[in-house]
């Protein structure tokens, strides 16, 4: 089982004939996921890799080949648009990769994805992956091995780094997600903290949190309420300056909030089990586990 | 907002002082707050008091920071202070207005002691603030119905600036009254966000780069993330969450970390060429960390990236590569072949980088 998408997810690609979108377009259809159209305006009539139909709109594409989800990969300044079209079109769940997001756009886009009832995962962020079963995004797929731990993540590459070791140690995973690092963005830990508790295919979860805002402890608290499946943690930045933005754009603290000492001491205070570097995730998943 | 100019020298600003007439402030233009504390306002009832005021202010050190101009304003007979500010808020993803009557202090302070005093108001960017929302939020500041409106209309202006300039702040404090009823903005303060930046090259424009550091400004535009901190580990990382938890890691073993370097998703031997000459510029670096994780980025262009800065210019402390993922063994033949190792674990990595360090003490 998994959160978001598995083998059933009909996936288009926004920008699919662009540089970024066709590498990882290629990727997704080696790695299995269910890529079934793809939407450059102008590019309406070519087909991608000899198999994919490419469409000028995503509501051409939807209606053509019954998209049930999309990823874009637009560069910033069209990236709100992209997932207004989206959503607009009728897609439920929609996944944005682009870095570098107006945050003014997000404050506009955000209201309409909600009215629609979407789910939109990012922007900045690596998508997700339900192993063996369906990719969304830029997560390698290599590192990655089915199973029952849940992961969710404000970070990319940080987050290959705590999956590769899941991996090694022979523990897989039923879906990891990157949320993105960006103060506006469409998924919340929360979000995804309740689908992996609703989901019988996960037994315990790993939520990776940073510096800035309160995203985690807001998280933590739900936590306490309403996780009763076992949830170990790790918070990056303990060492950031504050006022500084640490390459995230979420990612800075402001005043004496969002540190990561206060949202270690949420984790606590809720029984997460907090990793002190990302290694301890082997023990403390195992041990949770038991 | 009061009619006034800005200065860089102190005959500059006495011609300013006589151009508006009566007594004036003179205040540092930095980006910092606390300029008043600090000694950078200063009243001045004549052109030659201006003139004498702008003397001391100019060159002077707010926070670090060196003050190059001043603003010379007429001086405003201040009945009341309030706070009108605008955020960008992330808990509930709108633009968010927050006024208080206890202006001309600083708004952190007022919220943490006394919250009663500060006012929200979550705009939903589809409508805009709409009229009512702002008179109400005006009688929270002024019992007085044209005081009222007058900071309403400010209010609805406001807005207007931040969504137009991509504001993730726009502040107006203090914000006064005069003797005469009027209602006027006497200092403000805006902060764009990064993102804007790429379809707003006016506002790039006013990116003052003499107030930042120098290794930080090289850094953005070879496209990298790169914050200057004080220990002695130079760290290049790819992403951003990675990086920080690099940092946490360096810490953890007992090191000191001397920056924060994002190298980004995509894998240009350029940007690797770049990290290591602001990296090693730094003359308190005493050992540096590549810290890789392959997706995206090839970890074959970051050796390769490696092999080319050393070939350019001397690295005179040493270097720790851990790099896995993408193309890892191509990677390693690479660093091979110019005498280095890779190893493939962070915490190694870490330890190794921290031992030599302390080796080098």
């Amino acid at each position: 089982m998994s959160i978001f998408a598995n083998k059933a997810t009909r996936l288009l690609v926004q920008g699919i004939t662009g540089r970024d979108g066709s590498f990882h377009a290629r990727q997704m259809l080696e790695y299995g996921t269910q890529l079934v159209a793809g939407v450059t305006p102008g590019k309406g009539g070519q087909t991608f890799e000899g198999k994919v139909p490419v469409f000028n709109t995503v509501a051409e594409a939807v209606q053509a080949t019954g998209a049930t989800a999309a990823v874009i990969y637009v560069p910033p300044v069209g990236a709100a648009g992209a997932i207004f079209e989206a959503v607009d079109a009728g897609l439920p769940f929609v996944v944005c990769i682009t870095e570098g997001v107006p945050v003014m756009d997000m404050a506009r886009v955000l209201p309409f994805v909600r009215e629609k009832g979407a789910r939109l995962l990012g922007p900045n962020c690596p998508g997700l992956i339900t192993p063996g079963e369906c990719k969304i995004g830029i997560i390698p797929g290599n590192i990655c091995k089915p199973g029952r731990v849940g992961l969710v993540s404000r970070s990319g590459t940080l987050t290959y780094e705590v999956v590769n070791h899941l991996t090694r140690n022979g523990i897989g995973q039923s879906t990891c997600v990157g949320i993105g690092g960006d103060p506006l963005n469409g998924t919340s830990f929360i979000d995804c903290l309740r689908a992996f508790q609703d989901d019988p295919g996960t037994d315990a979860i790993v939520m990776m949190g940073e510096i800035g805002g309160t995203d985690e402890q807001n998280a933590a608290e739900f936590v306490k309420q309403h996780v009763t499946k076992p949830v170990v943690g790790f918070i990056a930045g303990q060492t950031a300056p504050p006022g500084r933005r640490m390459g995230h754009a979420g990612a800075i603290i402001s005043g004496s909030s969002g540190t990561a000492a206060e949202k270690i001491a949420a984790f606590e205070a809720a029984g997460i089990a907090v990793m002190k570097r990302p290694v301890d995730v082997v023990n403390l998943v195992k041990a949770k586990l038991k | 907002m009061p009619d006034g100019d800005v200065a860089s020298t102190p005959s500059e600003a006495e011609s300013i002082a006589r151009r508006v007439g009566g007594t004036v402030v003179v205040k540092a233009q930095v980006h910092a707050g606390g300029r008043g504390k600090a000694g950078g306002v200063k009243l001045a009832k004549n052109p030659a008091e201006a003139a004498e005021a702008a003397e001391k202010i100019l060159g002077m050190s707010i926070k670090g920071l060196v003050v190059q101009k001043v603003l010379v304003v007429p001086a405003a007979d201040i009945v009341t202070e309030a706070y009108m500010g605008l955020i960008m808020d992330r808990a509930s993803q709108r633009p968010v207005f927050m006024v208080s009557p206890a202006g001309g202090i600083d708004i952190e302070e007022v919220a943490a002691k006394t919250p009663e005093k500060i006012r929200r108001l979550a705009v939903d960017p589809r409508y805009g603030i709409l009229p009512h929302q702002a008179l109400g939020l005006a009688l929270f500041l002024y019992k007085d119905i044209a005081q009222a409106r007058q900071a309403a209309r400010i209010m609805e202006q406001l807005y207007g600036v931040f969504t137009a300039n991509g504001c993730s702040l726009a502040e107006i404090n203090p914000l006064v009254t005069t003797p005469d009823g009027k209602v006027l903005a006497l200092d403000a303060k805006v902060s764009i966000d990064d993102n804007e930046l790429d379809r707003r090259p006016d506002l790039a424009l006013l990116r003052d780069e003499t107030a930042e550091e120098p290794s930080e400004v090289q850094a953005r535009r070879a496209n990298l993330t790169f914050i200057k901190l004080s220990g002695n580990v130079g760290c290049v990382v790819n992403g951003a969450g990675l990086a920080m938890a690099t940092m946490d890691l360096v810490k953890y073993y007992g090191g000191d970390p001397a920056n924060f370097l994002d190298i980004g998703g995509s894998s240009n031997p350029d940007k690797v060429v770049n990290a290591l000459r602001i990296i090693t510029a730094d003359p308190a670096v005493k050992a540096i960390l590549f810290n890789i994780f392959g997706g995206i980025t090839r970890t074959d262009d970051v050796a390769n990236g490696i092999k080319t800065a050393l070939a350019q210019f001397p690295v005179k402390v040493p270097i720790v590569v851990r790099l896995t993922g993408t193309n890892e063994a191509e990677a390693v033949k690479i660093l091979q072949g110019i005498g280095m190792t890779a190893l493939s674990d962070m915490d190694e990595a870490v330890q190794k980088v921290v031992a030599l360090v302390k080796e080098a003490a």
